[in-house]
């Protein structure tokens, strides 16, 4: 299924342009450490994209292509593994991503009014980033913390046993 | 029937996740016991204690040891599935979070069993904290010399996809590559992560090995049926008092679960419905839970055991819009790479949406069977099926709820 973005520029979410896509020689060094862990170093390809998003924001074109040089593939290749998977931002992302879990168990605890007032804070619908670039909404399948549903993950964090009064502390935080 | 606890009994305290807790709690004292053993000894022990897979597919693990070729003269990988996505299921979070350890030495007695140098441990890329938290205790083994001395573990992050928990999608996703499964055979132990014999095995499946080399097969099978042995983590969520995880043996009934452990039934307290096993488990009413959780009780029961993740329902919920939920995810999951899998459940979630919002036809519910049913089988891999099974169900068990909403 789709979802439709509105996408801020680059600019105001605070992230390199494409010309600075380049890693330290530090980063360059941890690239070749994570290829040296597996018997073909292209198993390498997820943990150096991670790496590749946290440092330049989002895995664009040419960050794709960038990573594709350093694995000697094609940047076909690392195009058809970004869209694959979605942990990977192809446009700028906010500068926090909230995901609500929108499966079964959250569904039962009342996800959809989570949701909603999410959307009613923040001014966004689910899969756009709010206009100052703080924040992505998203709604994604279960991030298996079902016990505590509804919950959602903000950034690294996992959020749970919500109410719209504990969401709206959460976003205070975010800044 | 709340058996001695295996796999959670240190859950309690803080430090769980150390090596100096684990350690303290009698943990790396079946390691020792297994260096002793021939290879071929411990898969033998394994075969004896009835452990079964307890990822989703429920497949005897001893004799999947045994599928690695004898005398292979190359490497031999093992491979744990830490890929926890099935809906319901959160049992593999507290592993690794709070004793990761057993994971380790579990890892160090089956890469004896089959040979194996190095493994890798696929966490999916939300489990951040439990990646962390691993992550360290790996460390903390590497420093205690348990790793680092003819077996290697690394630690590997996915990045978002259900489909990277079926075995071969992991081993593409794991090799660099998006994670389309493959058609078997050959199977994985024939030729598995980057064209080797590979063994792919669930977090909490791996974690019940040391407790089965120190007080062996003979005991570990009696915990359970005459066809599964031991205990298991069961998941409970939806509309219980007290949702969580709870270890228990596998031959306690659907019913002990939900109101003996879980504490029973709220919304308007009248139990509707339970998920069994994970979202593809086949939906049961509930005059069917007076059965067994192990594997065969739950298959003869015309539904699954699954990852043991236990859905709760009451009266109050709508059982179209249940499906609707769990249709949307089928749809999004699905990998694409299978034409009956692709078309049909992006069809079926449609057609299921559009009865909730009272748009549905007559046709709908019988061509949602009809589709259903034609794709069953067809595919590469399991993830279709697994959608086939809550397709089917809810509407066999709940036609007339689905009828109400569509407009005469």
């Amino acid at each position: 299924m789709s979802s439709h973005a509105r996408v801020p520029s680059a600019a105001h979410a605070g992230l390199a342009s494409p010309a600075q896509v380049t890693f330290s020689p530090a980063q360059l060094a941890e690239v070749r450490r994570l290829q040296g862990l597996y018997p073909d170093p292209r198993a390498a390809l997820l943990p150096v994209l991670h790496m590749a998003q946290d440092t330049f924001g989002y895995v664009s074109l040419e960050v794709e292509e960038y990573v594709a040089g350093l694995f000697a593939l094609s940047p076909a290749h690392v195009h058809e593994v970004v869209t694959f998977y979605t942990l990977y931002f192809q446009t700028p992302k906010g500068r926090h991503v909230v995901a609500v879990c929108h499966n079964l168990s959250c569904h039962l605890a009342g996800a959809r009014a989570i949701i909603d007032h999410l959307e009613a804070r923040l001014g966004v619908t689910v899969g756009e980033t709010t206009d100052d670039g703080r924040v992505t909404l998203q709604s994604v399948e279960c991030l298996c913390a079902c016990e505590h549903a509804p919950m959602m993950q903000v950034d690294e964090r996992y959020e749970f046993d919500l109410t719209p009064e504990k969401v709206d502390r959460i976003l205070e935080r975010l800044r | 029937m709340t058996a001695e606890k295996l796999l959670m009994r240190n859950f309690d305290r803080a430090d769980s996740h150390t090596l100096e807790a684990y350690r303290a709690t009698g943990g790396y004292t079946a390691w020792p016991k297994a260096q002793a053993l021939d290879p071929a000894a411990i898969v033998e022990e394994i075969k004896q204690s009835n452990l079964r897979g307890l990822g989703g597919a429920g497949f005897p693990t001893g004799t999947k040891w045994s599928f690695i070729p004898k005398n292979h003269a190359g490497p031999v990988y093992l491979v744990i599935n830490a890929d926890e996505g099935e809906p319901g299921t959160f049992k593999d979070r507290y592993l690794l979070e709070r004793d990761p350890h057993a994971l380790i030495e579990g890892m160090l007695v089956a890469a004896r069993a089959i040979r194996s140098a190095r493994g890798f441990v696929y966490i999916r890329g939300e489990y951040v904290e439990p990646w962390r938290r691993f992550a360290a205790a790996v460390r903390e083994a590497y420093d205690a010399g348990y790793l680092g001395r003819g077996f290697d573990v690394v630690v590997h992050r996915g990045a978002g996809a259900y489909i990277c928990g079926e075995e071969t999608g992991l081993i593409a996703s794991l090799e660099g590559k998006k994670g389309w499964p493959k058609l078997k055979p050959p199977f994985p132990a024939i030729k598995g992560a980057f064209g080797a014999p590979t063994i792919v095995n669930n977090v909490e499946t791996i974690c019940h090995v040391p407790h089965i080399i120190n007080r062996g097969a003979a005991w570990f099978a009696a915990l359970g049926t005459k066809t599964q042995g031991g205990t298991r983590m069961y998941s409970v969520s939806g509309r219980v008092k007290r949702p969580g995880v709870y270890e228990a043996s596998v031959a306690i009934t659907l019913r002990q679960l939900i109101y003996d452990l879980a504490g029973g039934v709220t919304g308007n307290g009248r139990l509707k419905a339970v998920v069994p096993g994970g979202s593809s488990a086949a939906i049961l009413r509930a005059d069917e839970i007076d059965v067994t959780l192990d594997v065969d009780g739950l298959r003869n029961a015309g539904t699954m055991a699954g990852s043991a993740g236990v859905i709760v329902m009451d009266e109050t919920v709508s059982i179209p819009e249940a499906l609707m939920v769990v249709a949307r995810f089928y749809a999004h999951e699905s990998c694409g790479q299978c034409t009956p899998c692709r078309e049909s459940t992006g069809w079926i979630y449609k057609m299921c949406h559009r009865i909730v919002e009272g748009r549905g036809t007559k046709d709908d519910l019988d061509k949602i069977l009809d589709v259903a049913r034609r794709g069953a089988g067809t595919t590469i891999c399991a993830f279709y099926d697994g959608a086939v099974g809550p397709y089917i169900s809810y509407i066999e068990k709940f036609r007339s709820e689905f009828e109400a909403l569509i407009p005469t």
